[in-house]
C-alpha cells in the first residue's frame, strides 16, 4: 500500500518492541463481539491509474460549467480564479499545515491571515474582520445569534430577499423560535422590513444585492434599526458586488457576513465555501471564530498569534461565543491571493466588468418575448418572469447546452408566486456569445 | 521608524536588535507594505459604464486596497509558506488531530472540471456524476461504520456534532420527550462537545473519568435519568483509550431513552477494524480532514458528515441523494420538515472527492491496516519513551495517541510548554499539551499511520535526549526555546490587551519634544 511505510518485516520488529504477540494485542480493550467480526462489502486497495479512472468517469458524467453558456448563480459564482492561486494554495506549507497553534512555526498562516482580515475589513468597510467561517449560510447563523448577545434582545427579522437556504439555516440554528421572524420572499425587491422592527428587535437581516439580484437601501434599514437599538446584520452572497457598491460599513451596518467564493474559489458543487464575518471594534469579543493578532516575539520582532481565544470552546467549553473549532483556512488564503492579485485597480475593474456583462444580458432578456427583467437595480444577477413553469425551461435549455440559470421554486417550492421566475448571473466569464445563444435558445423556446 | 496608528513600531526587523530571518528564510513584509492600490497582477478590460444600474448605490468611500504583480505575488505567498512547518516537511504528532500524509492525488481529482466547476444549483440532470459520487461516499462511510444512514452536508467536525445533536433533540421532540435537557460528556471529552451541547439549550453534566482513563458505566448509570437526552462520548476517548465498557454504556443509555452521540475524532483508530455502529451509536461524525486525508489547510476547510442509526435517519438533514426513476434525485426538501438545513447547498463536495479517491486507494484492506499501523506507531513510540516519561493511564495498550504527563518535569525549572517548544527547534512539531483536562501536564502523541520506524525512532530518540537535559538542570535550552524557529516566542498576553486585528497605515513618528 504507497501510504505506509512500514514493512511486514519492520511491523514485526516493532511488535517485539511494544512486547504483544500480534497487532490484535493492541485492540485488547475492544469487546471480542466487535472487533473484527465482519466483512466488508467494499473494494480492496487500487492502483493510483484506476482510482484515477474511476474518478474521471463520474466526472464525466457531470456537464461542467465551462462546457457552454452558464448563468448560474443564487448563492455562487463562477469566475476565473488565476492560476497563481491553484499553484500557491497546493504549496505544500499551505496545504498540510495544522491550525497555527505553535505561532514560531506557523507565521505564514499566522501572517496571511492577518492580511486576510484586513483585506475583508476594507472591502466591507468595518472595524475587524475574523478569520473566516464555515461559509456564508453559516455565519449568517452565527451573526444572529451574536446579534442577540450583544442586544440581550431575542427578535430577528429576516428580510424576504434574504437567500432561502440562508433563512433555512437560520431556521435550523434557532429552531421553534418564536421571535424569528421570516418575511415572505420578495421577488419585485419590495421591502416592509422596516415596519416589524420594535424594542425587542435585536436585529434585521437584510442581503444586497438580494437573492433576485436587487440592491437594497442599508442606510435607510441601518437608521430605523439603530432609532429602536437594534442592529443591522448585512448578507452579501456575492462579494465582487463589493468593488462597485458602497461598503455596508460606511452605511451603518453593525455584522456583515458575506459568502467569500467569489474570489479564489471554485464552485465546487457548493463547497469547501468561505464565510467572511466582519463588525465594529466594540463587537469584537461577541465575534465568533479565529482572530489573528499582531505582537512581538521575544526578541522585540514584529509576529502574529491567534487571540483573544477566551471566546472559543477549547477555552470556554460551553461558555463560548460558539462550538466553532475551525475556519475555512485554505479558501480564505485562495482569497487572499487572489485579492492581493487584484488590488484595487484589479478588484474595481472586476466589478464593472461584471456590471457592465449584467447589464448587456438583461437588456438583451428584455428584448425577447414572453420574458420580463424584474429588477430595476442590479449588480450581477437578476430575476426574470417567463411565460411558461420555470423548471421545465430551465431543464429543456440544459439539455440544449445551455444552463439558463435557477428557477426561484427550486429553493422556494411550493410557491405559486415564484413558479415562472428564472435567476441569472452574469460575470466576466460570460460572453456575448454566450448571451446570443440565450436569448435565441429562450425565444424559440417560449414562441 | 515608522509607526502604525497604534503607535506601535510596524516593519520588518523593527526594533534592531537583533537580526531576525536568515539568507534562505528571509522575514517578509506584509503584502500592504510591498503594493499599492496601483498595481495589479490580473488584466482585465477597463470597461467605463455609462449608466449603471445601482440605483444610486455605488461605492463612494474608499477601497484602499494593495495589489502585487503576479511575480511580487508569487514571492510574497511561497516567501510566507516557507515560515509554516507543515506535514509534508516534517512530523506533526499532535494528538488529536491525526496529521497523516495527504495524497496528491486526491487534490488532482478534486480539480477535475467534473467536480470543481459545478454549480450546486445547476439542474440535476445534469449533475449525475456527483450525485453518484456522494452515494458512493455514503456506502462507505455507512459501511464502515454499520449505520443505517449519514448526512454529508456538515463543514467540518464540530458542525457535525450540531447536526447530530441537532437530530437527536428532532427526534426526541418528534416522540413528545422535549422535557429531556441534560447532555452527559465525560471530563476528558473535546470543548466542542459541551460547546455544541450548551449551544442546543441542553444543560451539561461532565461525568468523571475512572482512574484507568476510561468511563465508568456505573458513574453514566447513576448521572441518567428522564431528563437526559443523550450521552457524548468520544471513542476511542481523547485519553487514546478504547472504552472498553461501550456496550453496555450505550445499552445503559438506550434503557434511559436518551441517545448515545459518538465523538468519532478518533475513528482513524478503529475503521475498518470496528464499526461504530456495532458498538451501540446512534450519531457520530466523522472528520474527514482527518481519518479520511483531506488537508488541513492551515486550519480548514474540514468535513464532518454524521452517520445515524435507524431511529436518527428519519431527522437527517437536507439535502440528500435517492435513487428515482430517472436517475439519481437530490431531496433538498421535506414536508415535514425534521430538521431542516444545516448549511446553504450540499456540503463540502471538494472533500468528499478527495475522501472517496483516498478510500478507494486504500480499499477495505488498506483502511484497516491504516488503522492498525496508527495504532502500532502510538504503542510503539508508547513502549519506547514510557521509561522516560510516566504514563497516566498503564492498564490498556494505547490505540492511535500516546498520552504521557509531566511529571518528568518536576524539580526542574521547565515547563511542558517549554519542552514541547524546544521540540521545534529538533525539527517536530509539538505534541498536543494540557489536553486532555482529566491529565494534569498531559502530552498527547498521536504519530498516526503515515510516520516510517526510522522517523518515530529519530523522534523518540530525541524526546528522551530532551528529557535527560531538562533533568540535568539546563533549563535555558527550554526555557529560551525555540531559537531556530522563523520566530521566537510571541507575546500572547500583548495580543489579547491591546488587539491589532488588522494593517492600517502607519504615521511617522512625531519628533518627540524632549
Amino acid at each position: 500500500m504507497r501510504y505506509l511505510p512500514h514493512s511486514d518485516h519492520e511491523r514485526a520488529e516493532m511488535l517485539g518492541v511494544i512486547g504483544a504477540a500480534n497487532i490484535d494485542a493492541l485492540f485488547s480493550a475492544v469487546p471480542k463481539s466487535a472487533l473484527k467480526s465482519f466483512t466488508l462489502d467494499l473494494p480492496a486497495h487500487s492502483p493510483e491509474f484506476l482510482v484515477e479512472a474511476h474518478l474521471r468517469a463520474l466526472s464525466n458524467k457531470n456537464h461542467a460549467a465551462g462546457n457552454g453558456p452558464f448563468f448560474v448563480g443564487a448563492g455562487a459564482y463562477r469566475h476565473h480564479v488565476p492560476a497563481t492561486v491553484h499553484h500557491l494554495i497546493q504549496r505544500s506549507e499551505w496545504l498540510t499545515a495544522y491550525t497555527p497553534y505553535q505561532p514560531e512555526i506557523s507565521q505564514g498562516t499566522l501572517q496571511m491571515l492577518f492580511e486576510f482580515q484586513t483585506q475583508v475589513a476594507k472591502i466591507t468597510g468595518m472595524d475587524v474582520a475574523n478569520a473566516s467561517l464555515y461559509d456564508g449560510s453559516t455565519g449568517t447563523a452565527e451573526a444572529v445569534l451574536m446579534a442577540r448577545r450583544l442586544t440581550r434582545r431575542n427578535k430577528i427579522v429576516l428580510s424576504g430577499g434574504l437567500h432561502p437556504h440562508y433563512r433555512d439555516v437560520v431556521k435550523s440554528y434557532l429552531k421553534d423560535d418564536a421571535d424569528l421572524v421570516c418575511l415572505s420572499p420578495s421577488p419585485q425587491g419590495q421591502g416592509d422590513i422596516l415596519d416589524h422592527i420594535d424594542g425587542n428587535t435585536a436585529a434585521i437581516v437584510i442581503q444586497t444585492p438580494d437573492f433576485y439580484g436587487h440592491l437594497r437601501n442599508l442606510k435607510g434599514a441601518a437608521e430605523a434599526a439603530h432609532a429602536q437599538g437594534a442592529l443591522l446584520i448585512v448578507v452579501i452572497t456575492e462579494v465582487v458586488s463589493l468593488g462597485l457598491l458602497e461598503a455596508p460599513g460606511a452605511l451603518g451596518a453593525d455584522i456583515v457576513v458575506a459568502e467569500g467564493q467569489s474570489i479564489g474559489n471554485a464552485l465546487n458543487f457548493g463547497g469547501p465555501y468561505l464565510g467572511l464575518m466582519a463588525t465594529r471594534k466594540e463587537f469584537i469579543r461577541q465575534m465568533p471564530g479565529r482572530l489573528c493578532g499582531e505582537t512581538v516575539d521575544a526578541d522585540g520582532n514584529r509576529g502574529f498569534v491567534l487571540t483573544l481565544s477566551t471566546r472559543e470552546q477549547h477555552i470556554r467549553r460551553e461558555k463560548a461565543t460558539s462550538n466553532i473549532c475551525t475556519n475555512s483556512g485554505l479558501c480564505a488564503l485562495a482569497f487572499s491571493i487572489h485579492m492581493g492579485l487584484l488590488g484595487e485597480a484589479g478588484f474595481t475593474r472586476l466589478a464593472r466588468l461584471n456590471h457592465a456583462t449584467a447589464i448587456k444580458l438583461a437588456d438583451a432578456l428584455d428584448s425577447v418575448p414572453g420574458v420580463e427583467v424584474l429588477n430595476k437595480t442590479f449588480f450581477n444577477e437578476m430575476t426574470i418572469r417567463v411565460t411558461q413553469p420555470a423548471v421545465s425551461l430551465v431543464e429543456r435549455l440544459a439539455r440544449r447546452g445551455i444552463l439558463a440559470g435557477v428557477p426561484a421554486s427550486r429553493l422556494l417550492p411550493g410557491d405559486p408566486d415564484v413558479d415562472h421566475l428564472i435567476i441569472l448571473a452574469a460575470t466576466e466569464l460570460t460572453t456575448d456569445g454566450d448571451i446570443a445563444a440565450l436569448t435565441a435558445a429562450l425565444t424559440e423556446e417560449l414562441a | 521608524m515608522s509607526m502604525n496608528t497604534q503607535g506601535r513600531p510596524t516593519g520588518v526587523g523593527t526594533t534592531g536588535t537583533s537580526a531576525s530571518g536568515s539568507a534562505l528564510l528571509p522575514d517578509e513584509p506584509l503584502l500592504f507594505e510591498i503594493g499599492d492600490t496601483e498595481h495589479s497582477g490580473v488584466d482585465l478590460p477597463d470597461v467605463t459604464l455609462s449608466a449603471d444600474r445601482l440605483g444610486g448605490f455605488g461605492r463612494k468611500s474608499k477601497l484602499d486596497l494593495a495589489g502585487l504583480t503576479e511575480p511580487e505575488a508569487m514571492r510574497h505567498y511561497v516567501r510566507l509558506s516557507r515560515l509554516n512547518h507543515s506535514i509534508d516537511s516534517g512530523m506533526y504528532p499532535l494528538g488529536s488531530c491525526t496529521m497523516k500524509h495527504n495524497p496528491r492525488l486526491n487534490e488532482k481529482m478534486a480539480r477535475l472540471p467534473g467536480f470543481a466547476d459545478i454549480h450546486p444549483l445547476q439542474p440535476v440532470s445534469t449533475v449525475q456524476g456527483a450525485l453518484e459520487l456522494m452515494n458512493q461516499l455514503s456506502h462507505w462511510l455507512m459501511t464502515l461504520t454499520n449505520t443505517a444512514a449519514v448526512a454529508l452536508s456538515p463543514k467540518a467536525g464540530a458542525h457535525g456534532e450540531l447536526l447530530g445533536m441537532m437530530a437527536i433533540k428532532a427526534a426526541q421532540d418528534a416522540a413528545g420527550q422535549s422535557h429531556r435537557k441534560i447532555v452527559l460528556v465525560p471530563e476528558s471529552a473535546h470543548g466542542t462537545n459541551p460547546a455544541t451541547a450548551a449551544f442546543l439549550g441542553y444543560s451539561v453534566k461532565p461525568i468523571p473519568a475512572r482512574t484507568d482513563g476510561t468511563v465508568d458505566v456505573q458513574a453514566v448509570k447513576d448521572a441518567l435519568s428522564p431528563e437526559v437526552a443523550a450521552i457524548m462520548l468520544t471513542n476511542p476517548n481523547t485519553c487514546g483509550l478504547f472504552e472498553p465498557q461501550v456496550i453496555e454504556i450505550a445499552k445503559a443509555v438506550h434503557d434511559a431513552g436518551a441517545f448515545f452521540y459518538c465523538d468519532g475524532a478518533n475513528f482513524n483508530a478503529i475503521m475498518g477494524v470496528v464499526r461504530p455502529g456495532d458498538l451501540g451509536i446512534d450519531a457520530m461524525h466523522i472528520n474527514l480532514h482527518k481519518t479520511f486525508s483531506t488537508p488541513h489547510g492551515g486550519g480548514g476547510p474540514g468535513a464532518g458528515p454524521v452517520v445515524l442509526s435507524a431511529a436518527l435517519a428519519p431527522f437527517a438533514p437536507v439535502p440528500f441523494v435517492r435513487q428515482g426513476s430517472n436517475g439519481l434525485e437530490l431531496v433538498e426538501h421535506v414536508e415535514a420538515e425534521a430538521l431542516g438545513r444545516v448549511t446553504a447547498f450540499h456540503g463540502q463536495m471538494g472533500m468528499y472527492v478527495r475522501a472517496l479517491t483516498y478510500m478507494l486507494s486504500h480499499g477495505a484492506d488498506g483502511l484497516a491496516q491504516a488503522a492498525q499501523d496508527a495504532v502500532l506507531n502510538a504503542n510503539y513510540v508508547k513502549a519506547r519513551l514510557e521509561h522516560v516519561f510516566s504514563v497516566p493511564f498503564p492498564d490498556y495498550p494505547t490505540m492511535h495517541e500516546a498520552l504521557f504527563d509531566d511529571s518528568f518535569l518536576k524539580g526542574t525549572d521547565v515547563s511542558t510548554l517549554d519542552f514541547a517548544k524546544a521540540l521545534i527547534d529538533e525539527g517536530f512539531h509539538p505534541m498536543t499539551m494540557y489536553f486532555p483536562l482529566v491529565v494534569h501536564g498531559a502530552m498527547l502523541i498521536e504519530p498516526t499511520e503515515s510516520e516510517s520506524k526510522q522517523t518515530l525512532d529519530h523522534f523518540c530518540d530525541v524526546m528522551a535526549e530532551l528529557a535527560t537535559e531538562a533533568k540535568s538542570g539546563n533549563a535555558e535550552r527550554f526555557t529560551s526555546a525555540p531559537m531556530k524557529a522563523p520566530r521566537r516566542r510571541l507575546d500572547e498576553t500583548r495580543a489579547a490587551r491591546l488587539p491589532i486585528l488588522k494593517w492600517e497605515m502607519p504615521v511617522e513618528t512625531p519628533k518627540a519634544a524632549e
